[in-house]
């Protein structure tokens, strides 16, 4: 089908370049955002330890009352807390979704669930968190107590948010199983939630995970959504109804006020320079859950 | 509780589940709906809107949201449209074919706030562009590139081989065949892979918000000379989009008539999105009987 | 045969041709018959943007020939911009002198007007004065329930802006005398503010005088009420001036726009309709430091 030796004609040239620049824009991203956000450590010279595992944050305060702390640990668990649970609650409805859309009604999946958890992926993430300001804080003040700005509006907004790519990835790894695995099992006599359960679950699992680790890169990377619902209070929750802050919150909100190249500022870039690690090693650990496949 | 028993309450369980997930998108999108489409009127959609006084529209922003959709849609296939070409027709396996697919991969898990921090960084300090559609548009390439060089690539590679091949037995060189063949065939998958990516484009706002920023000057419609500082056209002007504005209108409440102009832009947007939605559907759905009734 | 690639190249060339004559920075006026002529580029604060947008909009009416963009992006952006040459007009609404990172001694100040700050409490609070040091009290937490300063059996909820927010720097230096605030909600924007201290019982935070609408409790301080009259005379101290920087002294297009924002056009008209303090009314004055002298 392709011809030899077409070598480096003109038109190949330029593809590669497309193909190139592509290339050349992500090495750029994160060259850019690691020279900023590792200048607080470089030329700040605070150390990582602080940043990572600190609470004490006084990014502005004068060296005479003991100079700056950008301790940066409230932001990173409140990232953590809304994530995790926000997967914790999308996941089992996701998957049930995904089992039923596949195994259980498959034309009412084709022809109803899928486009509707299509159009859940499709309505954007403002459009979340104005209804999560609007509807959902009342309701959590009015009903559970506080100030209705919590960690609960949070990651309930949040999970609603996951749930399409939890759902999508399952489906399909569970679509792509090979079919005999089912009849085997029918053959065997089983019903088809023990089928379900013993057989085709663990056979995707890899695939669930990956879904999973997908939705908690997603959740960890919203940013409005989350900003406009959960109180943005520097604290470590005690509750569900604590507000809460994270990092991407904290970049949203300071970005303005700071000036570029002062220490708050690089602190800034920092966390931004963590979110994109993360994101990073949420791909490496998909990679490495397909490649060990079923071995989990 | 026998096999069966569990088999059944399996089964019902099942359904309920599938049953919440529908009624909770039906919930959101009725909600959503009903009170933002009272207060969607031509007035609304096409005035400009209100600092601190009631009764502001969002004409501007809708102009942007439309302006910036166009714009980054254009840069994004011509370089994204090439990229898959090159993925689908000439890679070879080997160091630049991996680092290209590592690059897309990386591209589209990165959140989308730290896109618009490199955009700040890049397209609005370093080329001295200031807050501006062209800071946005190239912003929202880099959220979407992977989605499009994908689609692109999948769409070619769906293209039969025995089209390929005839038309190189009848002499056409690669390039030919790729142009006049393949890409018409594979056309309508691409299209719907731009809708898409259209819908995300439409929605997006925090990678906005410190590239094409937060405001809007006043436009002048009637001003086509995309040169003109206040011409609605020119590529080099601050503009708030419709998903931004929400934001912002939110963040600043200032005005008396939060609600309506916040529940209002929101249905606007989510309609905008729906549209795209189905007609991506609609699209795939004829490409699909095309295909298989030939 | 090549269409695609003619397109390609077309297209780049255009993008490096447009990209070419993108940017900012004022063009010098040409001094034609009096006629202005130019563009001015002014970034900052939102708070302010409103103001200067409304402003710029009348300017421009008059003189057809100018060209003015105000831009947002915050206080902390407008003055490294403006620093840094990139815009012609930085807003802020705090010193320049007060931002870290910043080299104040090669901008030059202009004050536009005045924005009062208020304590304000839930409706639901029987506490309407409360004195300097109650306040220092509640918001650093040593006071936790308001029936400690007289008030019903509530607990005290404070909500904040964020650091680094004009408001909140204001509110920090003048009303609490730099006393470091306890942890708390922090919302973005006033608007959010207000509602949250509406529907909170027991909540407390504080807002410009342009955001008080009635559904919050307004709280005197030390017996005197933030109004317009008792910050006109200096007699309540919690209040702040916005500014418009420019890197050097300002000429042509930017210095007629300085002026005309402190002329009475805008003055008498915009800057009460915003609910701010005309600075051409100001019978005190007040330096970065907080030292204050009469005019």
């Amino acid at each position: 089908m392709r011809r030899s030796g077409s070598g480096l004609s003109w038109e190949r040239g330029l593809l590669l370049a497309c193909a190139g620049l592509v290339i050349v824009l992500t090495v750029s991203i994160i060259v850019f955002i690691s020279t900023k956000g590792l200048a607080t450590f470089l030329v700040n010279r605070v150390s990582p330890a602080e940043f990572l595992l600190s609470t004490e944050w006084a990014p502005d305060r004068p060296a005479e009352q003991g100079g700056p702390r950008v301790g940066g640990l409230p932001y990173i668990l409140g990232s953590v807390a809304v994530s995790v649970l926000a997967v914790m609650v999308a996941t089992p409805l996701g998957l049930s979704g995904a089992v039923f859309a596949v195994e259980v009604a498959p034309r009412w999946g084709q022809r109803v669930l899928q486009p509707a958890l299509e159009m859940l992926a499709g309505i954007p993430s403002v459009v979340y968190g104005w209804m999560g300001l609007t509807v959902l804080v009342p309701f959590v003040r009015e009903h559970a107590g506080g100030l209705g700005f919590s960690l609960l509006a949070g990651f309930l907004v949040l999970s609603v948010m996951v749930l399409p790519t939890i759902f999508t990835v399952s489906a399909d790894s569970l679509r792509a199983l090979p079919p005999d695995l089912k009849e085997a099992a029918y053959a065997l006599g089983s019903t088809r939630w023990q089928t379900i359960r013993r057989v085709l679950l663990p056979a995707a699992r890899s695939g669930i995970i990956a879904g999973v680790v997908l939705g908690l890169a997603r959740a960890f990377g919203e940013a409005l959504a989350v900003q406009m619902v959960i109180g943005n209070t520097r604290k470590i929750p005690t509750s569900l109804l604590d507000p809460v802050t994270t990092l991407t919150s904290a970049i949203t909100m300071d970005m303005p006020y700071t000036v570029m190249g002062s220490l708050w500022n690089n602190v800034l870039w920092s966390m931004a320079l963590l979110l994109l690690l993360m994101s990073c090693g949420f791909i490496v650990a998909i990679k490495l859950i397909a490649r060990r496949g079923v071995k989990l | 509780m026998n096999a069966r028993t569990a088999d059944r309450v399996a089964t019902a369980l099942f359904w309920l589940g599938a049953i919440l997930l529908v009624a909770l998108l039906g919930g959101l999108l009725g909600y959503i709906v009903y009170h933002g489409g009272r207060h969607i009127t031509w007035d609304f959609l096409t005035s400009p809107p209100e600092t601190i006084r009631a009764g502001g529209g969002i004409g501007p922003q809708l102009f942007n949201s439309l302006y910036l959709l166009i714009l980054s849609m254009a840069i994004t296939v011509l370089i994204g449209l090439p990229a898959g070409i090159f993925l689908a027709e000439y890679a070879r396996p080997g160091l630049v074919t991996e680092a290209v697919r590592f690059s897309i991969e990386t591209l589209s898990s990165l959140p989308s706030i730290v896109v618009g921090l490199f955009g700040l960084l890049v397209f609005v300090v370093l080329t001295g562009w200031g807050y501006s559609l062209m800071a946005g548009a190239l912003a929202l390439t880099v959220i979407n590139l992977p989605l499009i060089v994908r689609v692109s690539e999948e769409a070619i590679r769906s293209v039969p081989h025995d089209l390929r091949e005839g038309s190189l037995a009848l002499g056409a060189s690669q390039w030919q065949t790729i142009w006049k063949v393949v890409m018409p065939c594979a056309f309508p998958g691409i299209l719907t892979g731009v809708i898409i990516a259209a819908g995300r484009v439409f929605g997006e706002a925090a990678a906005l918000l410190y590239t094409a920023g937060m405001s809007s000057p006043r436009l002048h419609f009637g001003l086509w000379n995309p040169a003109h500082p206040s011409s609605p056209l020119n590529p080099f002007r601050p503009a708030e989009t419709l998903a931004v504005h929400i934001w912002k209108v939110n963040a600043e409440g200032l005005i008396p008539d939060l609600r309506r102009v916040g529940d209002g832009a929101a249905a606007v947007l989510v309609l905008v999105v729906l549209g795209f939605n189905l007609g991506a559907r609609w699209l795939g759905r004829r490409i699909h009987r095309r295909l298989t009734a030939a | 045969m090549s269409r695609l690639a003619a397109a390609l190249v077309l297209a780049a060339a255009l993008a490096l041709a447009v990209s070419g004559c993108g940017g900012g920075g004022a063009t010098q006026p040409e001094e034609k018959g009096k006629v202005l002529k130019g563009t001015i580029t002014a970034v900052g604060s939102t708070a302010m943007q409103p103001l200067v947008e409304r402003a710029a909009h009348r300017f421009m009416q008059a003189h057809p020939e100018v060209q003015i963009s105000v831009q947002g992006g915050g206080s902390g952006t407008g003055l490294s911009q403006v620093a840094a040459g990139a815009c012609d007009i930085g807003n802020s609404d705090v010193f320049a002198e007060e931002k870290e990172g910043i080299d104040a001694s090669q901008l030059v100040d202009h004050k536009v007007c005045v924005v009062g700050m208020a304590a304000v409490v839930n409706p639901g609070v029987t506490v309407d004065n409360l004195t300097r040091q109650q306040l220092i009290d509640i918001f650093t937490g040593r006071i936790t329930n308001w029936k400690e300063v007289g008030g019903p059996d509530v607990k005290v909820v404070v909500v904040n802006r964020p650091k680094g927010s004009g408001s909140r720097a204001t509110f920090k230096k003048y009303a609490l005398g730099g006393a470091e605030e306890v942890q708390s909600i922090e919302e973005d924007s006033s608007g959010a503010v207000r509602r949250i201290i509406r529907d909170t019982p027991g909540a407390i935070g504080y807002l410009a005088l342009s955001y008080l609408d009635g559904s919050v409790k307004v709280i005197s301080l030390d017996g005197v009420a933030p109004t317009k009259e008792n910050i006109v005379t200096g007699r309540y101290p919690v209040w702040a001036y916005q500014h418009m920087y420019t890197k050097g002294q300002p000429s042509g297009v930017t210095k007629a726009f300085i002026e005309y924002m402190l002329s009475a056009e805008v003055q008498t008209t915009l800057v009460p309709e915003m609910g701010y303090i005309p600075v051409t009314e100001m019978k005190v004055e007040r330096d970065w430091k907080g030292n204050v002298t009469p005019r």
